[in-house]
């Protein structure tokens, strides 16, 4: 189809001619686009900074022992040396775990229980009061078991089979929330030897490697899983990165569902637009039988109209996009105080998004009143007044 | 002698009514040859404007044949007959009918635009509307910015534009005072002379006198 000045010009006419209404639709397709716009950046930055602050946690790798039924064999010393070998020079931790029951004073309950090499014991967590434990006796408590059970440092605390060994509490971990393998905020983390003595040596529950380069995830599980796994399975080998696909995927669809309530005042403002037309071409029924009369063409009747829901739809969308960057940059500064995430590719992209659906609205709320503009005929348009 | 601008043989007009069919036109045959000037007379309700309409191409005979220049318009689809009444049918209408929004000037270039697809270069809009009696910075008014008159010159400007063999005029002074009126025959009368075919509707006998010939229309059919 020709682009044709005229047509547009006289579009461009009727929009000027009828400026506030225009301007009332337009408005309306503003607020619909910083609607979608704002939303979906607001959800963007939303997951960009979740993410970035979960990804701290996800170059870790944790190998568990192969699960049978019935079993409840560890990791061996001689596995784990494979894995060290496997994991090159990224830092390796054998963790044995469990959970027991324990007793502080005259209370008693439940918890979990670490045996950590007392060298290891910083990589997973930090003491915040006392001091860690080094070889001998002496146990780290978790900072919400010890809120729970009113310990602090020089308490003791009763754990392990028949009628159990008493430990002194010598230092309280700081908060971690997740890092990686264990949650240490409401366990006991005690030196592997004192594990030992008390549970007995049934190999490490799990191990996990923190893999100093990202991209050599993929690589190092590889090889341990290759190596352990070769004749048959002995280890399962977990990547935190899984978890990290299950929160993006969650965020994602939130954010989707916010943008929809975004697009429902677009479905406003298109009803808007759409009046505006029908008014626009019932108020024009005259001009378009002269048009018809003097041999414009059916489908040049259309574009006219179109011209001028695409005028509106293009100035609103416009306007629509300055509005939500400038909105959307205030309300993150806001809500995040950080607007690092805001000009990142994945938020920006709902920019010309919002502007596309917005112009997309337009021209489709602009095609019935274009058809039924071209279908008048003439002679009944030009008796019009 | 050419064949007839305009032809018609047996045609009928039915408008189908709830109530029932309206018969407008009943059986009119008639031939209007190259450089005529042919009045077309009745009453209001008599067909004469439903007559004009199927000369003009805004619509088609429900029977019978209506040949412009040799063509039988029904055989023609939408598109054709829109391009037929740009290229060879120039409207002059009792109200004028110029579009609101544009000047005098691109009132008469819109056809010329139509035709063409582009704007026009060749000064044609102006010189027409020179011919018509209208110059210099009137041309740049809008419709509603002139006289009865002055719309009137303006709209035969406009029918001019791309030079059709045949113009349609529909009460082409009913909306104007008798002076103005005068000045306006006067007008198509040099048009006639100039070798243009004109086809005039009117209930007024001294416009009428400008034709060379008058056809009665009379519930649908010519009466004399």
């Amino acid at each position: 189809m020709i682009f044709s000045r005229i047509l547009f010009d006289l579009a461009t006419r009727n929009v000027r001619l009828h400026f506030l209404r225009s301007l009332l639709a337009a408005v309306g397709i503003v607020i619909g686009v910083l609607a979608i716009t704002a939303m979906g950046m607001m959800g963007s930055t939303l997951q960009l900074s979740v993410s970035s602050q979960l990804s701290e946690g996800a170059n870790t790798l944790v190998v568990y022992p192969y699960m049978t039924t019935g079993s409840d064999e560890g990791i061996t010393e001689r596995q784990l040396r494979d894995i060290k070998l496997s994991a090159g020079t990224n830092p390796v931790i054998p963790i044995m775990s469990g959970s027991d029951r324990i007793a502080v004073g005259s209370e008693d309950g439940y918890a979990s229980v670490y045996g950590l090499d007392p060298g290891d014991i910083g990589e997973i967590a930090e003491v915040d009061r006392g001091v860690s434990v080094r070889g001998g006796e002496g146990a780290l408590v978790g900072p919400a078991l010890a809120r729970e059970y009113d310990m602090r440092v020089g308490s003791r605390i009763t754990l392990g089979p028949e009628g159990g060994r008493s430990l002194r509490v010598v230092g309280i971990l700081k908060e971690s929330g997740f890092s990686g393998a264990i949650m240490t905020d409401n366990a006991i983390v005690v030196a592997e030897n004192t594990f030992t003595s008390i549970y007995g040596d049934k190999g490490y529950s799990m191990v996990q490697i923190v893999v100093k380069d990202l991209s050599a995830i993929d690589r190092v599980k590889e090889s341990i899983e290759s190596k352990m796994n070769r004749r048959e399975d002995t280890v399962t080998v977990w990547d935190s990165r899984a978890f990290l696909d299950m929160v993006n995927e969650a965020l994602g669809s939130i954010s989707l569902f916010v943008m929809a309530i975004g697009g429902i005042s677009l479905i406003v403002a298109a009803v808007s637009i759409f009046n505006v037309m029908l008014m626009s071409v019932s108020e024009r029924i005259k001009e378009i039988g002269i048009l018809r009369s003097i041999g414009v063409q059916k489908h040049e009747i259309s574009l006219i109209f179109l011209y001028e829901a695409v005028i509106l739809g293009v100035a609103g969308s416009f306007v629509g996009a300055l509005v939500s960057l400038l909105g959307g940059y205030l309300l993150i500064s806001f809500m995040f105080g950080d607007t690092t995430f805001f000009f990142a590719p994945q938020t920006l992209v709902y920019i010309p998004v919002g502007m596309g659906i917005g112009i997309g609205v337009c021209l489709l709320s602009g095609v019935y009143p274009a058809l039924r503009a071209a279908r008048l005929n003439p002679i009944e348009a030009l008796g019009a007044e | 002698m050419d064949a007839p601008v305009i032809r018609l043989e047996e045609v009928r007009k039915v408008y189908p009514r709830p109530a029932g069919d309206v018969v407008a036109l009943n059986g009119v045959s008639l031939s209007i040859e190259e450089g005529e000037f042919v009045a077309i007379m009745g009453a209001s309700g008599s067909g004469k404007s439903t007559l004009l309409n199927q000369l003009g191409c805004l619509d088609v005979p429900t029977s019978g044949r209506l040949l412009i220049d040799g063509t039988d318009v029904r055989d023609l689809s939408d598109i054709e007959l829109t391009n037929l009444r740009r290229d060879a049918i120039g409207f002059i209408f009792q109200k004028f009918n110029l579009i609101p929004l544009l000047t005098a000037y691109e009132n008469v270039e819109l056809p010329l635009i139509m035709k063409h697809r582009r704007r026009d270069v060749s000064g044609r809009p102006a010189e027409l509307l020179r011919k018509v009696g209208l110059e210099g910075e009137m041309i740049t008014h809008t419709p509603p910015e002139l006289s009865g008159g002055q719309q009137q010159r303006v709209a035969i400007a406009r029918a001019l534009a791309n030079n059709p063999r045949i113009l349609l005029a529909d009460e082409p002074t009913g909306n104007l005072d008798s002076k103005t009126g005068t000045q306006i025959m006067d007008l198509l009368a040099d048009l006639h002379q100039e070798g243009r075919t004109i086809v005039m509707v009117t209930h007024d006998a001294r416009t009428a006198a400008y034709a060379d010939r008058v056809v009665t229309i009379s519930d649908g059919r010519i009466a004399r």
